[in-house]
């Protein structure tokens, strides 16, 4: 830890932390009598996805894997909170809930999941705030998550993993929205998949390092779909964070939309501004990993690409391996700059926050 | 400035055009429900000709789904990036202050007050009893 104040770290809101279910077992106890049996008797253990694969290296930071510091609250609250004096995590648990075929299955492993959550974390430590883990492979039994869920004023953010069957802007998706509006919820889109279809739009790569240097891709997708099928001008008071996955892709996506709106706006006539007006004011991207170049001059022109820098949203990505030691934004950021991205910005993008 | 006879009235049909060229600059004629109006020809964004480019009604909308095609006619778009302009401003809906054409003043008028007039008329003979489409550029 630092005592530098321009690298401090006090009061920052950690907008991407990862809580391991530590096993099945555990989530049985959240279960209904029905499925804590069907998980034993069907055999089950564990749902994981093959974005985080255990043992690889970047799952977990060395030293945070020696301990199982993500598997519990007080060990990450003592490996991430106290060294840092971080004044809030975000909790978005990637247990696999997206995954599952079975819509029932997934409401019940959603509810399980959000239940150990409040129970286990955010009843522990007053720092954390949970994202809702929702299971909208049926909207129905994804709002019911929602309004479930968005009595505790703990949970800020509905969850949803970046690889869908598909995009989000998509209008069956929009109860699960106002919902979200109507209750101060931001939404989240984390990089991964429900592994339904290839993780990319030319089938499946064979290596990680392919799998997840493209996971911005997903993120092109999503954010198109949300601006241009009108989400945010139904829901204006919704955001939404791309987590995980980079900050550079976006300026010249932007570009690109921007330019084909200008000649086929008359396809979404709902869209009278440019997209990237939009998406300034309603997409925000959370910094690990921050794929910026090295020299810190560069850094700031590429913060200066994008259409504000109210849109980056400080995260630890804990307990991946994203950064050693403390280096959890990149050198080049000046302390103004880094007080909006660790605290006035995050504060910004969830309402909740503030009233919890 | 000066104004200059471009075509008889009856030669430009409701929702027709015609390209002209006015003092080595392209100038084109737009016909709307019997206005007339006159934009330059060439597209401020990459330089395309709208003589060919579509011309169309307005679409805006109130939500997504939602669709008003209103003012039928009234829209010309760049045939290289389907840029929309106005065509009774001259502007662009995409980017309205910064991106338009340049819209000249038509008038018509009667051959009876043209024959003695400081009309130009190279290509014309105007005929006393006819109406003209006159511009000003």
């Amino acid at each position: 830890m630092t005592t530098d104040q321009t690298r401090s770290w006090a009061g920052a809101i950690d907008c991407d932390v990862h809580p391991r279910v530590p096993s099945i077992d555990v989530l049985r106890r959240y279960m209904d009598s029905y499925w804590s049996e069907t998980v034993v008797v069907r055999g089950v253990d564990e749902f994981a996805t093959i974005a985080y694969p255990k043992n690889a290296p970047l799952t977990a930071r060395p030293d945070y894997a020696q301990d199982k510091a993500d598997q519990d609250a007080g060990r990450t609250a003592k490996a991430l909170l106290d060294p840092h004096g971080f004044g809030h995590a975000i909790l978005n648990c990637l247990y696999a809930v997206q995954m599952i075929r079975d819509e029932h299955m997934a409401a019940a492993f959603a509810r399980a999941v959000n239940d150990w959550v409040r129970h286990e974390w955010l009843d522990r430590d007053p720092r954390f705030r949970a994202s809702i883990v929702v299971p909208y492979q049926s909207i129905d039994k994804a709002v019911a998550e929602v309004e479930r869920c968005a009595e505790d004023k703990r949970f800020v953010q509905a969850l949803f993993i970046a690889g869908t069957e598909e995009p989000l802007g998509k209008s069956r998706f929009w109860p699960i929205y106002e919902a979200c509006e109507r209750h101060g919820l931001t939404i989240g889109i984390h990089a991964g998949s429900s592994y339904h279809h290839a993780v990319t739009g030319s089938g499946w790569p064979s290596y990680w390092a392919e799998d997840y240097a493209a996971s911005s891709l997903a993120m092109h997708a999503q954010v198109g779909s949300l601006v241009m099928e009108g989400v945010f001008l139904k829901y204006p008071k919704l955001k939404a964070v791309m987590i995980e996955s980079g900050v550079t892709w976006l300026p010249p996506f932007l570009w690109r939309l921007n330019k084909f709106w200008r000649g086929t706006r008359m396809e979404t006539p709902w869209i009278d501004r440019l997209p990237s007006e939009i998406v300034k004011d309603h997409i925000r991207l959370t910094t690990a990993p921050f794929d910026a170049p090295d020299e810190p001059g560069m850094l700031a022109r590429i913060i200066d690409q994008l259409p504000s820098e109210d849109m980056l949203l400080f995260a630890s990505d804990f307990p991946h391996w994203q950064n050693d030691g403390d280096a959890m934004l990149p050198p080049g950021i000046d302390s103004v700059l880094r007080k909006k991205i660790l605290i006035d910005n995050p504060l910004a993008t969830y309402p909740r926050l503030t009233i919890s | 400035m000066a104004r200059h006879v471009v075509a008889r009235v009856d030669e430009i049909a409701p929702g027709g055009r015609k390209c002209i060229t006015v003092d080595g600059r392209g100038v084109i004629v737009f016909n709307v429900k019997g206005e007339f109006y006159a934009l330059s020809e060439t597209c401020p964004h990459k330089g395309g000709s709208l003589a060919k480019g579509i011309i169309t009604g307005l679409v805006e909308s109130d939500a997504p789904g939602d669709y008003q095609h209103t003012r039928q006619g009234e829209i010309v778009r760049c045939p290289w990036h389907q840029w929309e302009f106005d065509i009774k401003t001259g502007r662009s809906y995409c980017d309205p202050r910064r991106m338009r054409l340049m819209k000249f003043d038509v008038k018509v008028e009667h051959g009876a007050n043209l024959v003695e007039g400081p009309y130009v008329a190279e290509t014309f003979k105007v005929e006393v009893e006819d109406d003209y489409v006159v511009v000003e550029v």
